[in-house]
């Protein structure tokens, strides 16, 4: 099979990028060092690509009651064009389909971002739904787009956007502002302050290029998924899929229970979950000796044993960190790991351990 | 393209092997190995004074993608490790031929080196296994 790639394929290669098949996309894992590109974005800034994700508008006169049907969040919380919200779209069973950004763009209609791995079957299951609503269901493979993400992010991107777009800096999290093709949004997948821009594709490269000259790093998968894991936030696939619901993976938070007659896709499942009980939760591991905690990894705790859905090394903290789902009865800060044929002691945090920045493993939270 | 220096001799599992003037040799594990792994997190060398037998995992190299045993290329006792990886890993991603050594091995049996595969050979696995 032929890997797809993106408009800046080129620009990767030119830049040293180990290549490598991501969800049927020739993807940057690296540009040399995924853990110095980590370290930039805590840091500073850097540049990730991410046109493998799917761009689909919503347009036409039911477009909100069909978001609100399609979705578990409530996307009449987007009261003022502009305003951006975190969903899942569940099947009916209540298990996550993807997880994606929707923006409410007043007239326009909405926008959503969903992941490349599943947005076939995304778009698939939209068309599907859509047909009894009076909606348009339209993919944007023309339009790239970038994350900016940093500290420093702010500063390096403002300059470069389109003058349309140029009150970007002003921005408050979860917030956009588009022109004629671009968009830009104060979102992210890292726990840092930047940007999610969407462009066509054949600004892509200067575009790019300018950051690159502006002294942003490009940033490759692997650092991409440290940071987010760090930042605590969700991999669909692997801390999520089909098969479990939001409730058993921390994200019962971006259900919209009111109000009551909001008829969702999953919601007579998710509704029976919670009166009979959710059977897990989705937890925080911190392992404090050497060794790296591996999605698969079991962990045994009182209450029976659960696993780690993902783990990596934490380049910030220098200690390795996971997601693992455990039964709910486990409320013990002190669970155990099997690792490699050696048992570690793990200490449970509350997700995230790290933000803008900083080490929330400490303190008062 | 990775780096296979000439002087050097290779186990099929991607360590090198350097004989030194006192007859000891050092091991480390080489560029193609490091940059497969990615950037290194944890390294684990064996206690100096150990017996080792060849192909005996002995040290452990830890990468942000995966643990991987890295084994004795040859029988002898562990006469030195290289602590400098311990607060260092990224040392091994570096400079995978010098500053990366993981730790040196006095051989029981020099014909076990010889039997190793030199720099062409590594290569022409390496390139087979791509």
């Amino acid at each position: 099979m032929t890997l797809k790639t993106t408009p800046l394929h080129a620009a990767h290669q030119r830049a040293g990028a180990r290549l490598v098949d991501f969800a049927g996309w020739e993807m940057p894992l690296h540009y040399g060092s995924q853990i110095d590109e980590h370290h930039a974005v805590r840091r500073a800034a850097g540049v990730f690509d991410v046109s493998h994700m799917q761009v689909v508008d919503i347009q036409g006169a039911q477009a909100q009651s069909f978001l609100r049907h399609l979705l578990a969040n409530d996307v009449a919380k987007l009261k003022t064009p502009g305003r951006a919200l975190y969903t899942c779209m569940l099947n009916t069973d209540g298990g996550v389909v993807d997880d994606l950004i929707v923006y409410y763009r007043g007239d326009e209609g909405y926008r959503m971002v969903v992941n490349a791995a599943t947005a076939e079957g995304d778009v698939a299951h939209m068309r599907a739904v859509g047909e009894s609503w009076d909606v348009a269901v339209k993919t944007h493979p023309e339009l790239a787009m970038l994350a900016v993400q940093g500290p420093d992010a702010v500063a390096k991107v403002v300059p470069l956007l389109p003058d349309e777009l140029r009150t970007a800096g002003e921005l408050r999290p979860f917030h956009a502002v588009w022109g004629k093709d671009w968009m830009a949004a104060r979102t992210g997948y890292t726990g840092e302050d930047g940007f999610e821009i969407m462009l066509p594709a054949e600004r892509a490269e200067s575009f790019w290029d300018g950051l690159l000259r502006a002294g942003v790093r490009p940033v490759g998968l692997g650092a991409r998924d440290t940071l987010r894991l760090e930042a605590g936030m969700n991999l669909y696939g692997t801390d999520m899929d089909e098969s479990t619901t939001p409730l058993v993976s921390n994200l019962g938070w971006t259900v919209a229970w009111e109000p009551l007659d909001r008829d969702f896709i999953g919601r007579t499942a998710l509704e029976k979950q919670r009166a009979e009980g959710v059977p897990a939760q989705l937890v925080g591991l911190v392992l404090e000796g050497r060794g790296v905690l591996r999605g698969g990894t079991r962990i045994e705790t009182p209450a029976g044993d659960g696993v780690v859905t993902s783990g990596s090394f934490s380049p910030t903290l220098g200690v390795s960190i996971a997601l693992a789902r455990i039964p709910a009865a486990s409320d013990h800060s002190e669970l155990i790991a099997q690792m490699r044929g050696r048992v570690m002691p793990v200490r449970r945090v509350k997700p995230p351990f790290v933000r803008h920045g900083k080490s929330l493993l400490d303190g008062t939270r | 393209m990775s780096d296979t220096p000439q002087d050097l001799k290779y186990s099929k599992s991607h360590e090198w092997v350097r004989v030194e003037a006192d007859g000891s040799v050092t091991v480390g594990i080489t560029d193609h190995a490091q940059a497969l792994l990615g950037d290194l997190v944890f390294v684990e060398t064996p206690e100096p004074g150990t017996q080792a037998s060849a192909g005996e995992a002995c040290a452990t190299v830890e990468s942000v993608k995966a643990a991987s045993d890295v084994y004795a290329p040859v029988s002898g006792e562990i006469v030195a490790v290289n602590e400098d990886l311990a607060d260092g890993p990224e040392r091994v991603n570096e400079s995978p031929y010098g500053d990366g050594w993981l730790f040196r091995i006095q051989p029981s049996d020099t014909a076990e080196i010889d039997a190793l595969m030199d720099a062409e050979e590594y290569a022409a696995m390496v390139e087979s296994e791509s």
